[in-house]
């Protein structure tokens, strides 16, 4: 008996355990200081190189020569380690670790906060910083308070042009920014078992948003025929009865196309009432919005027309590129006038491929619009791959319609 | 652990875009890091931390796992960060670099004495004493070492 979470972890929620990673992860941006501390700590040997995994995603290809030279010494010590090893282009760590490695029932823990992304699997995942993560290289394992978990119910079926990234930012907005925060969030209900993986990744990838320490789904049929896929057979999860701290309940017929604007996640509007605010870039990727299904959406939008602005797109991984060049998709995307990235998190983070400048703005697909983090004086509207397209074509926040 | 320092205080919701900006992050330099603290949020502030303790409203922390918020924080100078809440990983990081966190609704003046002991758990500012929840047998250990390094300096 017990949420998920608290089976996982082995403890019931408030209590302070001891557990073994199962899969431990970092970046290029959080793996130079991991290393640094990896080092300070007087470790001589890494536990466990199997289940760690190190991939290049945050400022890819290098963007200078500091970069460069930070990221050369990692992936050295990546390769000399017997790391897993993911160079420049293999995606974002999220993704890639979503693309047939992460399994139900494992602790995972990665250096970045939307480490969370992976609860859709049913497994239990967390973000911590760098010096935590340079403990687990050394230990194999770390601590956790066990979280209480908020219930979310959700049920019926999304209606038009509302899709996962709308229902989203509509629970980070009804939880607030600190809403969940030491709390996990466990997503059940009929409507719950009807979603894709993406739609999943999707919903776990904006939980730290509220502060959550995770959000979960429980592995079922879908999960096990995503994972049959990339060769694994797992069981299902069956849920047990459990005591949620609070429980909330959406009904996905209700959820309309909204935004969130700029410098909060919760503050969401729906698209209808910012229509004709005018853009300057828009942005379709990220480990929120940049999966396979993303990029297919969003050229059903384009296809045949041209963008009105400038429109970066990138695939969040080199596995989502290949399958958007084979069917198609890509060509449809880049024939509407759209520039496409290396795989990986882009300007999200505001380093490089597609900086904002003073005063600009940026409808995004990412999960964070926090002041200038795409650049200095830059203001970030977050939505919906729906929305980015239709906004896109018309060079100013518009409704979809089509879908 | 016990401190005291002159109170900056700050708003909620302060995320570890605004403590240190994504621009500044390719480096392994401290010194960059204090040098561009709190930029977006307040270019004063910087210079005026040594010896500070910081009163933030809830959420203190929240955004990105970058560690360099925490350091940059210590680094310049800060004995300790007070607020209602805090994001869990700047939590867990903050402890794990040395930087003393306190769980407390402080509403105080500028610029006020504010000293504290986390052992016994209390802290004090304008005449008025509050008690606090205790960090974890675990988190105090960890800061009684300075951190998570020198914890593992000691115990590998």
């Amino acid at each position: 008996m017990g949420t998920l979470s608290e089976k996982i972890l082995c403890g019931t929620a408030g209590e302070y355990v001891d557990r073994v990673v199962d899969r431990a992860y970092v970046h290029d941006g959080t793996g130079v200081l991991t290393l640094e501390a990896w080092k300070s700590m007087g470790a001589r040997w890494i536990q466990d190189a199997a289940n760690l995994h190190v991939l290049f995603d945050h400022i890819v290809p290098a963007n200078n020569s500091t970069t460069a030279t930070l990221q050369h010494e990692l992936r050295e010590f990546a390769c000399s380690s017997f790391l897993n090893f993911s160079d420049i282009g293999g995606g974002i760590c999220h993704q890639v670790m979503s693309e047939g490695v992460v399994l139900p029932g494992e602790v995972v823990v990665g250096a970045d906060s939307h480490s969370c992304t992976l609860g859709a699997f049913g497994a239990f995942a967390t973000g911590v910083g760098a010096t935590d993560m340079a403990a687990i290289w050394m230990t194999g394992e770390t601590w956790f308070r066990v979280p209480e978990s908020i219930g979310i119910h959700l049920s019926g079926k999304f209606l038009g042009a509302a899709e996962a990234k709308d229902l989203a930012l509509t629970y980070v907005s009804r939880l607030g920014m600190d809403g969940a925060t030491y709390q996990a969030l466990e997503f059940i209900g009929d409507a719950a078992a009807e979603l894709s993986m993406d739609e999943r990744l999707t919903l776990c990838n904006l939980s730290v948003e509220t502060g959550a320490k995770a959000g979960m789904f429980y592995a079922d049929e879908i999960t096990v025929h995503y994972l049959k896929q990339v060769g694994h057979t797992v069981e299902p999860q069956q849920p047990e009865l459990c005591t949620y701290s609070k429980e909330i309940n959406f009904d996905l017929t209700d959820i309309v196309p909204v935004i969130a604007l700029p410098p909060r996640v919760d503050t969401i509007k729906p698209v209808h009432d910012l229509a004709g605010q005018p853009l300057d870039q828009v942005f379709v990727g990220t480990c929120t919005n940049g999966r396979y299904s993303d990029l297919a959406r969003f050229a059903r939008g384009v296809k045949g027309r041209k963008v009105a602005i400038r429109t970066i797109v990138i695939p969040a991984s080199q596995a989502v590129l290949q399958k958007a060049i084979q069917t198609g998709v890509l060509a449809d995307i880049v024939g509407a006038g759209c520039t496409i990235g290396t795989p990986g998190c882009g300007p999200c983070l505001g380093s490089h491929m597609g900086v904002l400048g003073e005063g600009e703005v940026c409808l995004s697909t990412a999960n964070r619009n926090f002041k200038n983090r795409m650049g200095v004086g830059g203001e970030i509207y977050l939505s919906s791959v729906a929305t980015a397209a239709a906004s896109a074509l018309e060079g100013e926040i518009s409704v979809p319609e089509g879908f | 652990m016990k401190g005291k320092g002159s109170a900056i205080c700050i708003g909620a919701d302060i995320d570890t875009d605004l403590v240190i900006a994504g621009r500044y992050l390719r480096t392994k330099d401290h010194n960059t890091w204090v040098a561009h603290v709190f930029e977006d949020l307040d270019h004063s502030l910087a210079s005026r931390l040594k010896g500070a303790v910081i009163v933030a409203g809830k959420n203190f922390g929240c955004g990105s796992s970058r560690e360099q918020a925490a350091i940059a924080i210590r680094e310049a100078g800060v004995v300790a960060v007070i607020a209602p809440s805090f994001a869990r990983i700047f939590f867990r990081n903050a402890i794990n670099i040395g930087l003393p966190l306190i769980e407390c609704d402080l509403s105080c003046r500028e610029g006020t004495t504010v000293s504290f002991d986390l052992k016994e758990g209390w802290v004090e500012a304008d005449g008025k004493k509050f008690v606090i929840r205790p960090l974890s047998a675990k988190m105090q250990e960890i800061l009684t070492f300075g951190g998570l390094v020198n914890y593992w300096r000691s115990h590998g």
